[in-house]
């Protein structure tokens, strides 16, 4: 390729500075979060004594083993049945063709664009009627149904590439719809599903709007719903906030580095979806 | 095997009996979706056409609550928000991402590259409540932000970023386009390698510049992605609530309001869920309304 000097250079300095203004607020919230207890420190600057404590001090203070117990039961709660559920309804409409498939499709396919906010009020009323306000069925059960339209959209993707041959052949082997669906088609789409069990962890575990409505108690929230309270009861002690904020991030950040390549590419692929 | 049997069994390939069973497979699916989303979906609907506290009787008014929405300025100036945050959260990141991305072409394989893939995407991952918390103390009276200022002799205009009246929407917007712009020149990048490196070569050839090469080559090229990347953050703006929420609470006075927050306050502190109700319909309207045209464009190109 015919690429100037110039311009590579150009590129490479561009692309540090993007990464500077990418990296600078981590930064900065690492740095704070070792000043001491309650000061008010300025910028990027380096305490005299890292206080290393805070993080312990944030661990206690968030009751950040109860909150990663939290998250993780409704993530489990979320992921694994909204997986099922959209994989069986993509086979459905990719794949099976039901009649009707099309309209099905594109009632899932409106609910893509919808904001939570646009069906929050109701949300509570109905949760609270079915007597699940605050417990973490009020966050996990709308999760799902809220996640069904991308869910669905994403397999349905993924089963309209599958041949009709392969079908063909495991019926012709006596094979039922049931079968066909979980001995044949269900591995074959392992690697869709794993991308959308990435995306669907990270959403659950980053949602904020259900969990500060639908449950109080920042015990039994998501993550990011108990960092919004961490800060609503915190958020006058600069470091304590910020290293608890550093640990809330921790998680997420450590699933990204170890799925990086799987992640990147199904955020890519689901914002292109979506 | 007689030929009329393995025909049977072809067509009951073909058409499984009783195909309308498949919808079983569906069903699950559908009873969440219409539950917990198209029902109170309805009755968001049907919530705003009441005045109602949440706890007594409800009385009909009729469309008295949509009317509020264009009359009221308070409610109006919260859409009107919205539309400001776009040019933050889409317009600043697509020509920035569009920017770097045609930039970096040229270096795309690169091993500076790989490791931008993986530092790009970190605001992507963590929560958006996560970047509100670090922004704010970047944005604050001490913060870097002041700092670095300063350090260029513009101590004239450090000030609390999301506390000041002129500047809270704007420092909001910033957030977003911090958030998502490593998202957009990653999508496009993405794009971009999709391009025949045959249609630059030609293009240098007959001597075209890179700015010429931007605009004949990449950008029509980028169509589909483009498309993507403003879908994306145009939902992001004006669905915007986690960030607007910890930043500033639609303060100071009602500067960076928006409608996401503006349903909440309405329908869990003021306790008018008829007019919580109203808002968020127009809300779910105005992004269809953007959204769609958005959706033809990019499927014509295709």
């Amino acid at each position: 390729m015919i690429v100037n000097r110039r311009e590579t250079w150009l590129g490479r300095v561009l692309l540090v500075l993007l990464m500077v203004v990418t990296v600078v607020p981590f930064l900065s919230l690492f740095v704070t979060a070792l000043h001491p207890a309650g000061t008010y420190p300025s910028g990027l600057s380096w305490p005299e004594s890292p206080q290393w404590g805070n993080f312990a001090d944030a661990f206690r203070a968030a009751d950040m083993g109860t909150l990663l117990l939290s998250s993780g039961l409704i993530v489990l709660g979320v992921v694994p049945i909204s997986l099922l559920l959209g994989t069986m309804a993509g086979f459905a409409f990719g794949h099976l063709r039901v009649p009707g498939h099309r309209i099905g499709f594109v009632i899932f396919l409106l609910g893509l664009t919808l904001p939570f906010e646009g069906i929050i009020t109701p949300l509570y009323y109905q949760i609270r009627d079915m007597g699940l306000l605050n417990t973490r069925w009020a966050i996990i059960l709308p999760l799902i149904g809220l996640f069904m339209p991308f869910s669905v959209v994403w397999m349905r993707a993924h089963f309209v590439t599958m041949p009709d041959d392969l079908s063909e052949a495991a019926r012709i082997d006596g094979a039922g719809t049931w079968q066909l669906f979980w001995r044949v088609h269900v591995p074959l789409a392992m690697p869709a599903l794993s991308s959308l069990a990435i995306l669907l962890f990270l959403w659950t575990w980053n949602q904020f709007l259900l969990a500060i409505v639908l449950v109080d108690d920042p015990a039994k929230r998501t993550m990011a719903g108990a960092l919004g309270a961490f800060q609503g009861q915190w958020g006058t002690d600069i470091p304590l906030l910020c290293a608890g904020a550093l640990l809330i991030l921790v998680p997420t950040l450590a699933v990204f580095l170890i799925f990086q390549r799987r992640f990147v590419a199904a955020l890519l692929q689901g914002s292109i979806k979506g | 095997m007689s030929a009329p049997a393995t025909g049977r069994r072809v067509r009951r390939a073909r058409r499984p009996r009783g195909a309308w069973l498949g919808w079983l497979f569906a069903l699950p699916a559908v009873v969440m979706y219409a539950t917990f989303v198209l029902r109170p979906l309805l009755l968001t609907v049907q919530y705003s056409l009441y005045d109602w506290n949440g706890i007594g009787a409800s009385t009909w008014v009729g469309l008295d609550n949509y009317r509020r929405l264009f009359t009221d300025s308070e409610l109006f100036a919260s859409i009107l928000h919205a539309f400001e945050l776009i040019l933050f959260f889409s317009l600043i990141p697509v020509l920035l991402g569009l920017f770097v991305a045609a930039t970096i072409r040229g270096i795309a394989q690169s091993r500076l590259a790989t490791v931008a893939r993986t530092v790009l995407f970190l605001p992507q991952v963590i929560p958006l409540v996560a970047a509100g918390i670090m922004w704010s103390w970047l944005l604050s009276t001490t913060g870097l932000a002041n700092e670095l200022l300063s350090a260029v002799g513009l101590d004239s205009v450090t000030r609390a970023w999301l506390g000041d009246f002129d500047t809270a929407l704007a420092a909001v917007g910033i957030i977003g386009a911090w958030v998502l712009v490593g998202l957009c020149t990653l999508l496009l990048l993405a794009g971009m390698s999709k391009i025949d490196p045959a249609l630059y070569e030609a293009a240098r050839l007959d001597g075209a510049g890179p700015v010429r090469e931007f605009f004949s080559i990449t950008l029509p090229s980028l169509r589909q992605e483009i498309g993507v990347c403003v879908t994306v953050t145009v939902i992001a703006a004006l669905a915007s609530f986690d960030i607007v929420y910890i930043a500033t609470q639609g303060g100071p006075g009602n500067s960076t309001m928006v409608p996401g927050l503006e349903i909440y306050y309405l329908a869990f502190s003021e306790r008018e869920v008829g007019m919580a109700s109203a808002l968020a319909v127009a809300l779910v309207f105005l992004v269809l309304a953007v959204v769609l045209p958005l959706q033809r464009l990019t499927r014509d190109a295709r």
